[in-house]
């Protein structure tokens, strides 16, 4: 249901849009005929009054259609499954190592609030939350690329390594490398400065002072009995915002010609290419539905409460 | 005094905390002795250092801003104010248990309770996972929580406020401490529940031999738990007696104050009681504690020399002390 009210929703925002594939074909061609434009319009449906156009499109994506590519001549399906797997790994990997590293920064800052890391943290953070991923992005290239020149410019992996071999996963790797710098350092931020104050928070608690009373040392204290109740707003957050991190994929795939959907989104918006976007927004309204899920699952496994609040 | 030795013997213990508005001396020359077996009370109103001398015995003061300036805590003889932090790790929850005000923040809420005690016996005796639970669910039989083998595998939430904190009971006696600390264990509780904990505590004290400290605010759980009672006013002890001699004789006028302050359900009070009474005024701000007696601004007999000097623990009957200048024989020395 909520699905269905997102593909209506992106398919009336669309059609607000200027423009459509007649005058992209026409424009890429050096112009066209007006006679040719409405053949092209007739071709694609163009024609027909909008809620026909609506019901028509609805009705295929019921049946799990996304339609064919003005601009590939290919079923949306099919060019987005070709696009999903690098984004995905852009995206997990990325926010993996923001929610690892971002808590054992929060973590290691929290044991000391006014220690010389935690300083470093709150700077990381601000920073981290001010800088737009596109010039972090391109910073990185400025240093890596250019300057130390120990790290490819762009795209998932060069092509002349033969595929499925060592070398090729290697190579990916080596590729991924500032793409997943330049989009975990945002998320990197936020999850340290929150996972220092949710450690705070905890390490206050009543719980922890039982805790040191029964002789556990420091490095049980903070690592199992502090944490576990730390990461619950950590998870929350992250669920919340892989919706954000993948928005940022667009940017990032882009500025590094990564070829996942990010890039085809941009490119399709850019050719009006409105199947295409259309089946994108789709399939990325569906992910954030799917890790709204898992995130619920996650809470059940590290929160005992919502155990059994859900089981009663 | 009994003759044997104490278990427990604290020596003018002296804890610092720096604030923004100045040091405060949160705990001036606190002395306490504790025989095996037997309960010490300790009670004064909110703020008078009766959880920080709990906190001090087992060294979980933080430091900073707190800091323990002087003084000896011995157990058994050994100082453990100059004990290694690992050396006070093994004592805590072994030799030492605490348990707290609040049974229902106390208890971590992502660990069962099982889980919970058995940690403590794992870290202290070495037993393995299995074994350890097994201790577990006989302690909560010990403490009498139904179904023991079965609610060993909930969490804290499962449970009210009385069962948990029957819970941190069998979790503090898991390891068979010669000390329990219990700061104000029925506090957060219903009244029912609180005979119950206090019967509870009672019992686990004659099957287990341990000493108990009891800190309370309250003077009739006092009367009904301790075999000897210290009253606490701002940092310092005020009065030091057997419970009964406190209780019929008591001598400091805070301590007077105290015992008035508790109501009394009887149809026909005797005369000499009078009307329920409070203490005037509140416990002064321990960073601007004057040269005299700190109890002196809400003292009906305060005198001069009270506002100018403190008075130190006068003999004021068989092994009964009070710190107040009333019972200063030899007159102003």
């Amino acid at each position: 249901m909520l699905l269905l009210a997102v593909v209506v929703f992106n398919f009336i925002l669309l059609s607000l849009v200027p423009g459509d594939i007649a005058d992209t074909l026409a424009g890429e061609s050096g112009g066209a005929s007006q006679e040719v434009m409405d053949d092209i319009r007739r071709t694609y449906g163009l024609d027909r009054p909008f809620h026909i156009q609506l019901a028509t499109y609805v009705g295929k994506v019921v049946q799990g259609d996304l339609g064919t590519s003005y601009y590939f001549n290919l079923p949306v399906t099919e060019l987005i499954l070709g696009r999903i797997a690098p984004t995905l790994l852009l995206v997990v990997t990325a926010l993996v190592l923001a929610i690892l590293i971002g808590t054992l920064f929060g973590v290691i800052a929290s044991r000391r609030p006014n220690g010389l890391f935690s300083h470093f943290v709150t700077v990381l953070a601000l920073v981290g939350f001010a800088a737009p991923v596109f010039w972090t992005a391109f910073l990185l290239i400025v240093l890596f690329v250019a300057m130390l020149e120990i790290m490819p410019l762009s795209g998932l992996v060069d092509p002349t390594t033969p595929r499925g071999t060592l070398t090729w996963y290697l190579d990916v790797l080596h590729h991924l490398f500032l793409p997943v710098l330049s989009l975990s350092s945002i998320y990197l931020a936020s999850y340290s400065r929150l996972a220092r104050a949710s450690m705070m928070d905890v390490l206050g608690s009543d719980y922890i002072r039982t805790a040191r009373a029964k002789g556990l040392g420091e490095t049980s204290v903070t690592y199992k009995h502090a944490l576990r109740n730390a990461v619950i707003p950590v998870i929350t957050i992250a669920g919340l915002q892989f919706s954000h991190i993948f928005s940022g994929a667009v940017v990032v795939e882009t500025v590094f010609t990564w070829p996942g959907l990010g890039t085809l989104a941009f490119e399709s918006i850019l050719r009006g290419d409105t199947p295409t976007i259309m089946g994108i927004l789709f399939f990325s309204a569906m992910i954030v539905i799917v890790v709204n899920l898992l995130t619920d699952l996650a809470y059940r496994l590290v929160d005992p409460r919502i155990r059994s609040a859900r089981n009663a | 005094m009994d003759a044997a030795a104490p278990l427990l013997e604290v020596e003018d213990l002296e804890v610092e905390f720096r604030t923004r508005h100045g040091t405060a001396r949160v705990l001036d020359g606190v002395a306490l002795s504790l025989q095996p077996g037997r309960t010490l009370g300790i009670v004064g109103e909110s703020g008078c250092g009766k959880s920080m001398t709990a906190l001090s015995i087992m060294r979980l003061v933080p430091v900073p801003p707190g800091r323990i300036g002087a003084g000896a805590v011995r157990l058994k003889g050994e100082d453990l104010l100059q004990a290694s932090e690992k050396r006070m790790r093994e004592v805590r929850g072994k030799d030492i248990s605490m348990i707290f005000q609040e049974p229902m923040t106390s208890l971590n809420p992502v660990y069962s309770i099982g889980d919970q005690i058995a940690e403590t016996v794992r870290l202290h005796e070495g037993l393995s996972r299995r074994d350890s639970l097994d201790r577990a669910i006989e302690m909560l039989k010990a403490v009498h929580i139904p179904a023991a083998e079965r609610r060993v595998r909930e969490f804290p939430h499962q449970m009210s406020g009385g069962m948990r904190q029957r819970v941190m009971i069998a979790m503090a006696l898991a390891c068979r401490p010669s000390v329990l600390i219990a700061d104000e264990p029925t506090t957060a509780l219903d009244v029912t529940v609180q005979a119950q904990v206090f019967d509870l505590l009672k019992e686990m004290q004659e099957k287990t031999g341990t000493a108990i400290i009891l800190i309370s605010h309250d003077m009739g759980a006092i009367a009904e738990m301790a075999d000897r009672v210290m009253v606490m006013y701002a940092g310092r002890i005020v009065e030091e007696a057997a419970t009964d001699e406190i209780l019929e004789n008591p001598r400091h006028p805070y301590t007077r104050g105290l015992i008035a302050c508790v109501p009394h359900m009887e149809e026909e009070p005797p005369p000499e009681r009078g009307a329920l009474t409070e203490i005037p005024g509140v416990v002064p701000a321990l960073t601007d504690l004057g040269s005299g007696c700190s109890f002196a601004p809400r003292c009906d007999h305060a005198t001069d020399l009270c506002r100018s000097r403190a008075p130190r623990p006068f003999a004021v009957g068989a092994d009964h002390r009070a710190a107040c200048w009333l019972y200063d024989e030899a007159g102003a020395a």
